[in-house]
């Protein structure tokens, strides 16, 4: 038998609006219907805006001691903006790592809560009624799984919604996110992976994170449907989770979308990126800023003035401002929050526990500790 | 000789024991140009190259898993773990063939390695970067785990360790990371794994403790009456644990109250407990007390030194067993 060829493909790269905010005529036809109306890039260039605002004052407040450690968003809205846009609030699901606030809050999550929990308050990771996300996820590669799984029960109960998951270039490192996309494919369950491929995991950049030479070959082994996307362009984002989303709801199972974008700050408040970064690629990715792109887009279909972009300014601003203080007046948790939570009714000695504050037992319970029975004599 | 912190401790104690041993390796995430999240490996894959301190994809299975591979071959791997919280994904590959192998193999295949983790709370750092996780691996068989609180002992058991034939659990404690310097030879020395350190000699009563807490319990001390003897010991190692010392102290004193961060069921204030009522029950003039983290979440930063066994806590302990 000669040799024959096994396995064949190629993975496809899809930019619709370029780096000048020019839109390609072809590919924006192609999307028909799906193609966003002007209100919805206006709209999302305002969401945008705001999260960017959002995003940059929370680096102040943790600079300034009123926050802890913050994962900043910059540069990466697309994504998130892009690909939440195509999925229905309150119906489909968002399991997101920690850098999709613009996600998030499209979805309905009240954006002072993402302040609250980097502000070291468990408040902050509560989920209200109807909002279909999970908390914020901190350990890496690991929440990939629950949308799996929250895909798996949707196609169980035959409801019709979608999971969305979202992760950096390096979770797809942790052998979590191996088994969630295999599952995924083997189950055939709605559910969209989105890398948010921005470069870097801290200090390790993306040739040392994988030898493969794109994320998105990765799905491959795992039989779906995957793609490359110019993660700062709102278009091609929303319109390849579009084409995901349409697959899961026919029932044809899981897709992966690479995002390529740029993590504009550090890595977290904790991190000083120019140890490791060259600061000429940091420069040339400012020039790609989606920000820029969709304002330069609106301004080209005059649908955007610098008067409008003044009012917008002032506006995120406000916007801003009031959730920063919602934030903050907050009262002060209450200590017996600690405890509340652990199971629908605490153990006994979990509630002696949170009732005396104490993990000694002389005092706190005078007969456990004999004391009663000394004190009879 | 250098007064030191803990962090630049380590960093001498990992340069000089690869300039000795170029079977010493460092694999981490982040650990190399970085010089690791809280830069206790800064400097060395400069000094060392790309080869002997590894920049690892993100996954911590993938880490330790090779590093017991190294560690078979004739290497010396010095993994680190960025936090405690992100030992899991590594966990069936220290407990299940880590700490097995020896055994499984006769002797035939061991693992010296030596796994580097910061852990604890006091910092203010996000969930899942404040946990204390010593009794989880003093429990499963064939790890030693050792927790030092000061720069002295941390480099001399991080030589011991990294020399040791078995794997080690190295948990520094990042509270004290940069909070406290005293000074460390520059000698090769070691300190004893196993082995606990008398703090404080006293008569009254024996608090026993390790990590960052050794340094609340040195502040309740401060707060009690001149007159209340205290002896104070920091274990150093959780396990194997030192028997000898902790026993001879409560025969002298009576009293014992054991503080630490990790949550109070099934913690190690409850072995240490059973080992002094094994050995010792007839010295006991008061019930041994713990003073320990709740059996909780350990809570996002706002209320985190409500968890921990702050000074007042371990004061007000002190003071119960000695009025019992
Ligand atoms: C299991 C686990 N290991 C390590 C960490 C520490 N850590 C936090 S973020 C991060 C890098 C993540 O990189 P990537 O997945 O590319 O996402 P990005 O932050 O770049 O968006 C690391 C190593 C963690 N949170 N969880």
């Amino acid at each position: 038998m000669p040799r024959k060829v096994a396995y064949k493909t190629q993975i496809e790269h899809l930019q619709i609006l370029d780096e000048n905010g020019k839109l390609d005529a072809k590919l924006a036809k192609e999307q028909g219907k799906h193609l966003l109306s002007d209100e919805q890039v206006q709209q999302s260039y305002e969401h945008m805006t705001i999260c960017r605002q959002y995003d940059e004052v929370a680096f102040k407040l943790q600079r300034s001691g009123r926050m802890g450690t913050f994962p900043q968003n910059k540069g990466q809205e697309a994504v998130a903006i892009g690909s939440a846009l195509a999925a229905r609030k309150g119906q489909d699901w968002l399991v997101s790592a920690y850098r999709e606030n613009a996600a998030l809050f499209m979805h309905g999550l009240p954006m002072h809560y993402v302040l609250t929990y980097w502000m070291g308050d468990e408040r902050g990771s509560k989920i209200p009624e109807g909002v279909k996300i999970t908390p914020l996820s901190v350990p890496i590669g690991t929440h990939m799984l629950h949308a799996t799984g929250i895909a798996w029960a949707a196609k169980i109960r035959k409801e019709d919604s979608v999971a969305l998951t979202y992760f950096g270039d390096g979770a797809t490192s942790e052998g979590d996110f191996h088994e969630a996309a295999n599952f995924a494919g083997v189950l055939k369950v709605p559910c969209i992976f989105i890398c948010q491929n921005n470069s870097w995991a801290i200090s390790v950049p993306r040739e040392k994170q994988t030898a493969s030479e794109t994320f998105a070959q990765k799905a491959l082994a795992y039989g779906m449907p995957t793609i490359q996307v110019d993660g700062n362009d709102l278009f091609a984002m929303y319109a390849a989770t579009r084409q995901a989303h349409e697959r899961a709801r026919k029932g044809e199972g899981p897709s992966f979308i690479e995002a390529v974008t740029y993590r504009l700050a550090d890595h977290t408040t904790a991190d000083d990126a120019s140890r490791y970064r060259d600061p000429k690629d940091l420069d040339a990715w400012k020039a790609k800023d989606p920000l820029i792109r969709l304002r330069k887009y609106l301004e080209s279909k005059d649908l955007w003035t610098d008067e409008q972009q003044e009012a917008l300014e002032a506006k995120a601003k406000a916007i801003v401002q009031e959730v920063v203080k919602t934030a903050e007046e907050m009262p002060k948790p209450d200590i017996t929050d600690i405890f509340d939570y652990t199971f629908e009714e605490l153990p006994e000695s979990l509630r002696v526990q949170r009732d005396t504050m104490r993990t000694t037992s002389l005092g706190q319970d005078p007969e456990q500790a004999g004391l009663g029975a000394r004190a009879a004599h | 000789m250098a007064e030191l912190n803990l962090v630049q401790a380590i960093n001498l104690a990992l340069a000089q024991e690869m300039e000795r041993d170029d079977r010493v390796m460092i694999l981490g995430e982040d650990v190399g140009l970085n010089g690791g999240v809280f830069r206790v490996t800064d400097g060395l894959q400069k000094r060392f190259g790309e080869d002997r301190v590894v920049d690892t994809p993100l996954a911590e299975s993938g880490i330790l898993g090779t590093s017991i591979g190294l560690a078979i071959n004739g290497m010396r791997p010095v993994p680190e773990i960025q936090f405690e919280g992100f030992l899991g994904p590594a966990y069936d590959q220290i407990v299940h063939h880590a700490g097995r192998m020896r055994t499984r193999t006769r002797g035939a295949v061991t693992v010296p390695m030596t796994v580097r983790v910061p852990v604890g709370g006091g910092i203010h750092a996000p969930e899942l970067h404040s946990d204390s996780p010593e009794a989880i691996y003093s429990h499963h068989v064939g790890l030693k785990v050792v927790m030092p609180s000061t720069p002295y002992d941390a480099k001399g058991l991080l030589l011991a360790a990294i020399r040791d034939p078995d794997p080690v659990m190295f948990f520094e404690p990042k509270r004290v990371y940069r909070s406290y310097k005293e000074e460390v030879p520059e000698d090769d020395y070691t300190v004893e794994i196993g082995k606990a350190k008398i703090v404080s000699e006293g008569d009254d009563v024996t608090v026993i403790t390790w990590g960052a807490t050794v340094f609340q319990a040195l502040a309740a001390l401060d707060e009690l009456p001149e007159d209340v003897s205290v002896e104070l010991i920091d274990m150093r190692t959780i396990y194997p644990m030192d028997e000898d010392t902790i026993v001879e102290s409560v025969m002298k004193t009576g009293r014992c109250v054991i503080a630490h961060e990790a949550a109070r069921t099934a913690g190690m204030g409850a072995e240490i407990a059973t080992i002094l009522q094994e050995k010792c029950f007839l010295h006991l003039e008061a019930p041994v007390q713990r003073v320990t983290g709740f059996d909780t979440v350990m809570p996002y930063y706002k209320l985190e030194n409500h968890y921990l066994p702050e000074a007042p806590r371990i004061k007000e302990a002190i003071e119960q067993v000695l009025a019992y």
